[in-house]
């Protein structure tokens, strides 16, 4: 199928201008034209699912027309192994959102022509190969975000849109800057991420840190790692239900994605060198540290926030391996995070839709008043805390493997943190769901169908890949072995540079 | 070797795996509609037929010459990147056979005995659904041919111990219990999983990584020599393992949550925290024998932990009061004298202790179920008390199965703990030190078990008269299962007979070819048959000791338990009551430190990383505002004083305009003169 | 007249010149003004024709003539101006005029 990544990207953008053109009353036609448009974008992805070739490290389904000819700008879209698996998850991800936002009934023109705005911006920076297509789709992505927490959120909304906002904002200066160092320090000039990557010889190893680091920076307050986290727990909290799914599910996986796209890319040399420090340790301690602050929270989704922390702590780790049991760790994870953390969010999104309130002393009981709700949430968990039989342990374990060999030290307290893991999800559990039911919500509604429909998916695939995890690995497999190979030659490059 | 290729072996852990998913999903819909009975069927059929299958499996092996007793059956790939490759695959040789029968015979009777035990419950249909997901758990553990699919089914049990422990949900203490029991587990499983990666990398190293059992035990000998950190690669993973082992078969100091297990249903004990999630650590290191052997500080340590355990677990059985509890800490004992045998390398003696074990203690356990339920719940064994001829059938079982763990000779405990006992002494690796702690805990072991047998069954009746009218023996559901079991703790010791006795020891020769590689040691032809006997003979004569105080205590009452209690003001009988207080040390140390760790995070975060955030903001305001009135102020300033200058000058200039044609034309005049003087210099 | 020389004529202008510049400056009457101007513009043609007479051109005449006609012009605009601003201010003293002063 010709321009399928085109077609892919844009086809909720046209989504956005048809409910643009709908009378602002008729929610139902609206939110229905919002589904009529995210599930074929569905079911674009799962076609290119089945139609993949996973032997191959090279770009497919490539789009590439000249757009800004004089400053040698194109449209250049494509996809490998790595971006696959994330379009695959924010295709699936899209329509799951807009089902579970059914029940929002103010603004709601505008709330879905922004989200379909939202999705076009994140598939586009999944599969833009040209550094300034992928930076515009990056700020894309930027502005629908603000609108949705600053309007249909929570108590704090303003505060936890503005604080995401200059945020993520500031780290794209750097990505900017970068971009243009990037272009200017390379001859011929080409903002092609291809053409970039064979020239990376071009700067000193001292610039290429600098650049590495700038772009790091970029990449971490999306993923988001410590320090750079602190916008993640108020913009969860305060965010709707989907937007705080497709905010954990897919807007997370792009900080990592970024640095697994263009920093191992284009500067692999200095990714071997500072691997260590910044992505190995750093993870490591955002695992702990996520865990410990999860562990002290009250409000159940400021909890799922920081355990989404903590899970991207492995995504890092994996990555900074360099082993193949590391970097298909790491991206399986950041997949399977996308589907788990998902649904966590959507679960407590159930709960807070019935009691308005998400405080985890408040409750108690609740497997006697809502027993399949109780069922389905602890599957979750279970698959949060990466019991063996669930796609979550496939990752953790791959990813904690392939670290020992390089950072025996770090994954000894990597691993570690799987206690910590249970002792909150358990604990958790324990005061929500177990014990004496609650007086006050004796009468709360079981779950619904609409709410299952969205669960159900995502717990299938959860269940699924932890029995044939290599639903998922053949596709990444190839393209992340690539990419550990870009390293290594880069990590001897430059040896020899110094 | 080559393995003999087969298809059957999967279904003996997917068969109650289906009807896990069958009552799982549909259990309440069938409830309703069919009943109770419906569910019982619809659970015991499918371990049934898997104990059926494992019978199968055994044939199938007997029919095989020794060296080549194993089958294979690859059912999938499972995970294949760079350098590991592990499949979803079953293998089924002498050892894990053994086991096989154990879950799914032992694990039928208990679900035989499940269904009457648990009738009065509404939740039938999910007792049944875990119980079940916990049999195709254990059963994937024993059966997984390489250590990842062994760890699926590691933690799988540990999960359905959590759900079966905390199966009452709606009262806390469960719950508590439930999570006490998967988080001191997962201690445990860090360790384990640390181990398997040292092992893999150790192996890549020497050019072949693996987690397949069979290929680990080709290259083994590899790793001779290898070190890490300064100690030897094999000596870490082994240590390592072991730590899974502890947490996951109660050693110290990762035994604290099986007490607090008994918190679950009496069937749920004796299945999982008796028969056979708790020999999992055990089945582990046969598993992994060979590299055991090679790594002796390992052994040490685990010899004794073991040895430890045996003894203080046995301490603290003495004084507790709840039935289940004092079975519990039992457990812990006898599991501890597994390790014993596995740290002296008597590896065969340990599996052969783990199956007798198995016997006798489900049947130990489900007769206590038996009387708690005749009792309605009451586990209080102070509130007991003769019952012996109300309860007939589950006070023979009783008695046989407390013989045979305390090893009452020719019973099936007598033989296993014998071979334990003297490998301790005679083992390369063991000693005389090892055996008398091994005795001691043997004398206590009768000390505690024959305490309880006197207070339920014997003496003046302290049940409460409104109970004691209703006490009546339980249906034969759950009484034929007590009855296979003593039965089964007489019998099975027969199958390893020492060669002293004048036995064959067909056990240990059944499990030989598996053990064949390790550093087995020598038979016992070799050792000094005086030794033996005089050991043996020492060893029943202490625990008939024990046996006899007990006797002397609370059947005689010729001495009184009370002067033991206040014995030096009662301090040793508190600490014991207590545990040893290690429930309240690890609550306060890791319970207490990680939350305040956690809550420390989450101020720091909260306050200082986001307080420098905000304060970042604040700053940006604050700058932000400032410049706003220095633009106001001075920029600004600078702007209207040019406006009021130009203004003022305006005022000023504009006086010239007089309106008075006189002064325009003097300064015409004055102006051209000026010109023309100029002009002319 | 034979014999009047060049210095005694340019005194004559001069004289004229400084009266009528005196006129010009001092007076309050607009018509005077415009009286004093005609004694400059006179002053300034006596010269002409005296450098005319002196030097032999005639270019200095012509110049007069010149300046005679633009004199006769400018008298006569400027008593229509002087005219115009009487109908308006009903005065013709120059102080008079003087509303574009702040």
């Amino acid at each position: 199928m010709d321009h399928v990544l085109t077609w892919m990207t844009f086809l909720p953008l046209l989504g956005m201008a048809v409910i643009l053109c709908l009378p602002a009353g008729n929610h139902a036609r609206i939110k229905q034209t919002a589904l009529g448009f995210t599930l074929p974008t569905l079911g674009l992805g799962i076609w290119l699912f089945a139609a993949f070739d996973r032997g191959v490290t090279s770009f497919q389904y490539v789009d590439r027309v000249p757009w800004i000819a004089s400053y040698h700008i194109e449209y250049f879209v494509g996809i490998d192994g790595l971006s696959i698996a994330m379009v695959l998850l924010t295709a699936l991800l899209c329509p799951l959102c807009v089902l579970a936002s059914w029940g929002i009934d103010k603004g709601v023109k505008g709330y879905f022509a922004l989200f379909l705005l939202l999705e076009t911006g994140m598939l586009g920076v999944f599969v833009a190969l040209d550094f300034f297509l992928f930076y515009v789709f990056w700020e894309v992505m930027l502005l629908p975000m603000y609108f949705l927490i600053g309007i249909w959120g929570g108590a704090r909304r303003e505060y936890a849109a503005i604080k995401f906002f200059l945020y993520t904002f500031a780290g794209s200066v750097l990505l900017l800057l970068s971009m243009l160092v990037l272009y200017f320090g390379t001859e011929p000039h080409r903002f092609a991420m291809t053409e970039l990557m064979q020239r990376s010889g071009s700067f000193g190893i001292e610039c290429q840190h600098l650049l590495w680091l700038a772009l790091f920076v970029a990449f971490a307050i999306k993923i988001p790692a410590f320090p750079f986290h602190t916008w993640l727990p108020d913009a969860h909290v305060e965010a709707p239900t989907a937007i705080s799914v497709i905010l954990a599910g897919v807007l997370l996986k792009m900080g990592t994605y970024g640095i697994l796209r263009i920093n191992y890319g284009i500067l692999p040399a200095a990714t071997a060198d500072l691997a260590f420090w910044l992505l190995a340790a750093l993870g490591t301690f955002n695992i702990v540290y996520g865990a410990l602050c999860a562990m002290a929270q009250t409000d159940l989704k400021k909890l799922v926030a920081y355990s989404s922390i903590s899970h991207m702590g492995y995504v890092m780790l994996g990555m900074a391996a360099f082993t193949p049991q590391g970097i298909n760790g790491a991206v399986l994870q950041m997949f399977n995070h996308g589907t788990i953390t998902a649904m966590l969010f959507l679960l407590v999104g159930v709960i807070y839709d019935r009691a308005h309130h998400r405080n985890i002393d408040g409750f108690g009981g609740l497997a006697g008043i809502m027993p399949v709700y109780t069922g389905v949430t602890a599957l979750a968990f279970f698959a949060a805390m990466g019991l063996p039989g669930l796609s979550g342990f496939i990752s953790e374990v791959l990813v904690l493997l392939g670290a020992w060999q390089r950072y025996p030290g770090l994954t000894i307290v990597a691993a570690s943190a799987i206690v910590l893991t249970a002792g909150y999800l358990l604990w958790t559990l324990q005061r929500v769901w177990l014990g004496a039911p609650n007086e006050k919500y004796l009468g709360l509604a079981e779950i619904n169908a609409r709410e299952l429909v969205t669960l159900l998916p995502l717990a299938a695939i959860v269940v699924v890949l932890g029995v044939y995890p290599h639903a998922v690995l053949d596709l990444i497999n190839t393209s992340l072995l690539h990419l550990n190979e870009i390293v290594k030659a880069g990590a001897a490059t430059g040896l020899a540079l110094r | 070797m080559e393995p003999t290729a087969v298809t059957f072996v999967r279904w003996i852990p997917l068969l109650p795996l289906a009807g896990a998913i069958v009552n799982g999903i549909g259990g309440a819909a069938i409830q309703r509609r069919f009943g109770k009975g419906t569910i019982g069927v619809l659970a015991v059929t499918p371990v049934a037929a898997a104990f059926v299958l494992s019978l199968v499996a055994f044939l199938r092996l007997l029919a095989l010459v020794p060296e080549e007793r194993a089958l294979l059956d690859v059912v999938s790939r499972w995970i294949a990147i760079g350098s590991l490759h592990v499949d979803l695959a079953f293998w089924v040789d002498p050892l894990s056979c053994t086991l096989l029968l154990v879950v799914t015979g032992i694990g039928g009777l208990i679900h035989v005995y499940s269904t009457a035990y648990m009738r009065d419950d509404d939740a039938y249909w999910r007792y049944f659904a875990y119980l079940n997901l916990f049999t195709f758990a254990m059963l994937v553990l024993v059966l997984a041919d390489n250590l990842l699919l062994m760890f699926v089914g590691w933690e799988g049990v540990g999960f359905c111990s959590w759900a079966l422990i905390g199966f009452w949900w709606r009262e806390p203490v469960n719950t508590t219990a439930g999570n006490k029991a998967f988080i001191v587990n997962r201690v445990g499983d860090c360790g384990f999983v640390l181990g398997v990666f040292a092992l893999f990398w150790a192996l890549a190293a020497s050019g072949q990584g693996t987690l397949v059992f069979r290929e680990i035990q080709q290259h083994a000998a590899s790793l001779e020599g290898r070190v890490l950190w300064g100690m030897p690669v094999v000596g870490l993973v082994t240590l390592l393992m072991f730590v899974g082992a502890t947490g996951k078969s109660a050693q110290i100091p990762l035994h604290v949550w099986l007490p607090d297990a008994m918190q679950g249903p009496t069937p749920v004990s004796a299945l999982i925290h008796a028969a056979t999630m708790v020999t999992a650590g055990v089945y582990m290191i046969a598993r992994l024998h060979f590299l055991y052997a090679m790594a002796p500080a390992t052994l040490a340590v685990i010899a004794g932990i073991g040895a430890a355990t045996a003894f203080v677990a046995a301490t603290i059985g003495l004084v507790q009061h709840d039935i289940k509890r004092v079975l519990a800490y039992s457990t812990v004992s006898q599991l501890g004298y597994m390790f014993v045998a596995m740290g002296v390398g008597a590896w065969s003696a340990g599996v052969f202790h783990l199956v007798t074990h198995a016997f006798f203690k489900a049947c130990l356990f489900l007769g206590s179920g038996s009387v708690i339920r005749a009792l309605h719940h009451e586990q209080d064994m102070r509130k007991m008390g003769g019952l012996r001829t109300a309860l007939p059938a589950t006070f023979w079982t009783f008695l046989i199965a407390t013989l045979a763990l305390t090893g009452a000779p020719l019973s099936a405990g007598f033989f296993s703990k014998d071979e334990i006992l003297w490998q301790a002494w005679s083992s390369p690796h063991g000693g005389p030190p090892l055996w008398m702690v091994g005795v001691a805990g043997a004398g206590l072991t009768a000390c505690y078990m024959f305490r309880q047998v006197f207070l339920v069954f014997f003496g003046a009746s302290r049940v409460d008269p409104h109970v004691a009218a209703h006490v009546h023996e339980s249906p034969a559901a759950m009484t034929l299962p007590l009855v296979l079991l003593a039965a089964g703790s007489l019998l099975v010791g027969f199958l390893g007979v020492p060669a002293l006795l004048g036995g064959g020891n067909r056990f240990a020769a059944w499990l030989a070819p598996v053990f064949a590689s390790g550093h087995a040691p020598a038979p016992h032809a070799v050792h000094d048959p005086g030794l033996e006997w005089t050991l043996m003979v020492t060893s029943v004569a202490v625990a008939a000791g024990g046996a006899l105080v007990a006797f002397l205590i609370y059947q005689r009452r010729v001495l009184s338990a009370d002067t033991f209690a206040a014995a030096l003001g009662g301090g040793p009988y508190r600490v014991l009551l207590h545990k040893y207080y290690l429930d309240e040390i690890y609550w306060a140390v890791f319970g207490r430190g990680v939350l305040m760790l956690a809550r420390l995070g989450a101020w720091f975060d909260a306050r200082v990383i986001d307080g420098i955030v905000n304060g970042s903001a604040t700053i940006t305001r604050g700058v932000a505002r400032l410049e706003g009135r220095f633009d106001d102020r001075v920029v600004d300033a600078i702007v209207n004083r040019l406006a009021n200058g130009t203004f003022a000058l305006g005022t000023r200039v504009r006086r010239l305009q007089t309106g008075n044609i006189n002064t325009y034309l003097y300064v015409v005049v004055g102006a051209v003169t000026l010109v023309l003087i100029a002009k002319l210099f | 007249m034979p014999g009047v020389p060049l210095q005694h004529v340019l005194v004559v202008a001069l004289v004229l010149f400084g009266l009528g510049l005196y006129t010009v400056l001092t007076r309050r009457n607009a018509i005077g003004i415009l009286m004093g101007i005609e004694l400059l513009l006179n002053a300034a043609n006596v010269n002409y024709v005296a450098f005319a007479r002196y030097s032999g051109s005639t270019d200095g005449q012509i110049f007069a003539i010149f300046v005679i006609m633009l004199a006769a012009a400018e008298a006569a605009v400027g008593l229509a101006i002087v005219l115009g601003i009487y109908r308006n201010v009903e005065s013709i003293d120059v102080t008079a005029t003087h509303s574009l002063r702040h």
